[in-house]
């Protein structure tokens, strides 16, 4: 795909006001309090916006297209079930606690309300995690620019992440939050027209209705990842489907594990203890403030179905109807293939042995149309050929095919620019919430205490450079072990799932003891790893998928096998910790948990704010309109 | 923190905008989504912008008044 001269010029101009607002930032920078907390004197709107766009990275917006085409509005549960009512939860009851315990981070306030061991577990996890996390999204963005407009790998690694380490280490967390907040408005105005342009092609949300209702009953057809039919609204109803049990809807989900495991363990355990996300709120004016912000995230957050997972659903309905010849785009043939791929086409080999090479299925009867013109065709026509003779479908490629088939030079720059804005908050997220741990729950906790706080600022820009060399390094290792996100995902899923168990019982039960906190974590730890062991998902291998020790249950899909993992995870780490806890000694005082459990603090009362502004009747309100949303797409 | 987001978000909105919707002008005999869409940039821009201004006025008069 060719960009034009106005495209290059709309990422420019994006880039340059990035690195501005980086630059504009510096003079601020004179703590270590500025540099990772943004001196907690930021406005409560854009906290909020930063707040969902630091969890916008490339790969949400990728995935959620995928998802959307994969399993149609269901995806919406990743929202209304796994992320609005857990925001509310953060902001009506946990926020008082992160922001008023006066805690940095949140591994520090696992430090404040228990001891040492869980900080130290929480903070290792969480910085190995992150880097992890943000290495996985560079390698799916730079993968996908080079497979989709043929951009070097390597150089978009680099310029993207050069542009972040730019504006990061000038500005700090401010600078992180202030164009996380550009970054929500250009990803917003980006996407919208691509998805516009789509709902209008198709005929409107009526006929994509009434499309997509076909492709259910015959899903095969498009080669979706489906072994069997369903009823006409599987696509397009969020809760029917799933109500109808595992083999009702594509998603192959339960109603509990979906209820119980997505919309209590995950999303709490995502939303209400990942630091990445809280430090957004931390980094609040007051106290007010830092409870409105995940309100405020939440309301775009419940209309952002419209923007991420309304485009999957078009591509379907599109490839179903053939419109234009546009089709799910097909999966890339990696470039070490190509040599011997093209030198079978000319030898004139069947669809079997070039399937072999590839690694990936091959339409026979366009096979046969290219060697028959092979003759007469140069090697990078055939590859390209080749290319669109492949019948696997690149899911996360669906995005990106409505960005070329609807947008003309110019939108076509914005909506570019949008991906990598979506890139770079994620990074940036990921970037700022890894040196602050590193730097004020390892290094000045275990490393090298008492310093001045010049030091410590120095230790941050330091750590900065470091963590966007290993996201690189991350980025690299991903692309050279195709089940590298797979692994990362597993072990995110291990530590993850149990943590919420512990804040929960942390909060809101004075009776916890560090001994219960530390031990019910890694025991909810080993849980989830005994789980995956003994469970695979229908159609899987045993190894990386699970079932590597023994596969003693077998689930109808990979994300039903996620779900109760969590359930189990939770479930364990909540009964470890509320024994371990009976039957040990309490080694806090009710005077030290003051501002750390909910029946020790004294209630927030404010008496200035009326009562349409209080946390408890926006988040009562916010329930209600996603309550509705979900009756609406029953 | 002293920097009012609202000012370079009104500022790139307001260019990307006018560029877009002059880019659409002058392509528009190319058998317009650029000219409209660079309308509604170019408004959204100018949104911020105003009460991005209209606050700095405000500080400015609160400094002159204290």
């Amino acid at each position: 795909m060719h960009l034009h001269l106005i495209d290059y010029a709309i990422m420019l101009i994006y880039v340059g006001f990035v690195i501005g607002i980086g630059f504009a930032l510096k003079r601020y920078m004179k703590t270590s309090s500025d540099f990772f907390l943004s001196g907690r004197s930021i406005p409560a709107w854009v906290c909020g916006l930063a707040f969902l766009s630091a969890n916008l990275g490339a790969l949400e917006l990728v995935g959620m297209a995928a998802s959307g085409a994969k399993y149609g509005i269901a995806t919406c549960h990743f929202y209304w079930l796994g992320a609005i009512p857990a925001m509310i939860f953060l902001a009506v009851f946990m926020m008082p606690f992160y922001y008023g315990s006066k805690a940095r981070s949140v591994p520090e306030y696992l430090k404040l309300r228990f001891d040492e061991r869980t900080r130290c577990f929480n903070s290792l996890t969480f910085a190995v995690m992150t880097v992890f996390a943000s290495g996985i999204s560079m390698n799916a963005l730079a993968k996908l620019l080079h497979n989709l407009l043929g951009w070097d790998y390597n150089l978009s690694l680099w310029i993207c992440s050069a542009v972040v380490l730019v504006y990061v280490l000038k500005g700090g967390l401010t600078s992180a939050i202030y164009t996380e907040v550009l970054q929500f408005f250009m990803i917003v105005l980006g996407f919208a027209p691509v998805v516009y342009l789509g709902l209008k092609d198709v005929g409107g949300w009526t006929a994509l209705k009434s499309i997509l209702g076909g492709v259910a009953t015959d899903p095969q057809k498009l080669g979706l990842n489906a072994s069997h039919t369903f009823a006409p609204n599987a696509w397009t109803s969020a809760w029917t489907p799933i109500i109808g049990g595992p083999s009702a809807n594509p998603m192959g989900v339960d109603v509990f594990a979906m209820v119980f495991g997505l919309g209590f363990v995950l999303s709490f355990g995502y939303w209400c203890t990942n630091f990445l996300v809280i430090q957004r709120a931390m980094a609040a004016k007051d106290m007010s403030a830092a409870r409105r912000t995940p309100l405020i995230a939440a309301v775009p957050k419940m209309l952002f179905p419209a923007l991420v997972i309304l485009p999957g659903m078009i591509a379907v309905a599109l490839a179903s109807q053939g419109k234009d010849g546009y089709r799910l785009p097909p999966v890339a043939i990696p470039d070490r293939a190509y040599p011997a791929a093209v030198a079978a086409v000319k030898s004139g080999s069947d669809a079997a042995a070039i399937s072999s090479i590839i690694h990936h299925g091959v339409n026979a009867d366009k096979l046969a149309a290219l060697e028959k013109a092979s003759a007469s065709s140069s090697d990078a026509q055939i590859g390209e050929g080749l290319q669109q003779a492949v019948t696997d479908t690149d899911y996360d490629g669906v995005i990106l095919s409505l960005v070329k088939k609807y947008c003309p030079p110019g939108l076509m720059g914005l909506a570019l620019t949008a991906l990598l804005a979506s890139f770079m908050s994620g990074m940036a997220g990921n970037v700022t919430a890894f040196n602050t741990v590193w730097t004020y729950d390892l290094y000045q906790a275990y490393i090298k205490p008492n310093q001045s706080d010049a030091h410590y600022m120095r230790m941050g820009t330091y750590v900065t450079v470091v963590g966007v060399v290993l996201s690189i390094g991350c980025a690299y290792v991903a692309s050279n072990y195709s089940n590298a996100m797979d692994i990362v995902q597993l072990v995110f899923g291990f530590v993850n799932a149990p943590l919420f168990a512990t804040f929960l019982l942390g909060m809101f039960w004075a009776r916890t003891t560090s001994h219960g906190a530390f031990f019910g974590l890694c025991g909810g730890t080993l849980t989830s790893a005994l789980f995956h062991g003994c469970t695979l998902a229908a159609g899987n291998a045993p190894g990386v998928k699970g079932g590597w020790i023994a596969v003693l249950q077998i689930l109808p899909s990979e994300m039903a096998q996620n779900f109760w993992l969590a359930i189990f995870a939770f479930s364990s780490c909540l009964f470890l910790t509320l024994v371990i806890s009976l039957a040990t000694r309490r080694t806090k005082t009710n005077e030290e948990l003051k501002g750390l459990v909910y029946s020790m603090t004294p209630k927030i009362v404010e008496p200035d704010q009326a009562w349409y502004m209080k946390p408890g009747f926006l988040g009562t309100i916010l329930l209600l309109i996603c309550a509705g949303l979900n009756f609406l797409f029953w | 923190m002293g920097l009012d987001i609202r000012l370079p978000i009104g500022l790139m909105f307001t260019l990307l905008g006018a560029l877009l919707a002059c880019y659409g002008l002058a392509t528009s005999t190319d058998t317009n989504v650029n000219c409209w869409w660079g309308l509604v940039l170019f408004i959204f821009g100018g949104v911020m912008l105003f009460f991005a201004l209209r606050q700095r006025s405000r500080q400015k008069k609160e400094g002159r008044n204290l």
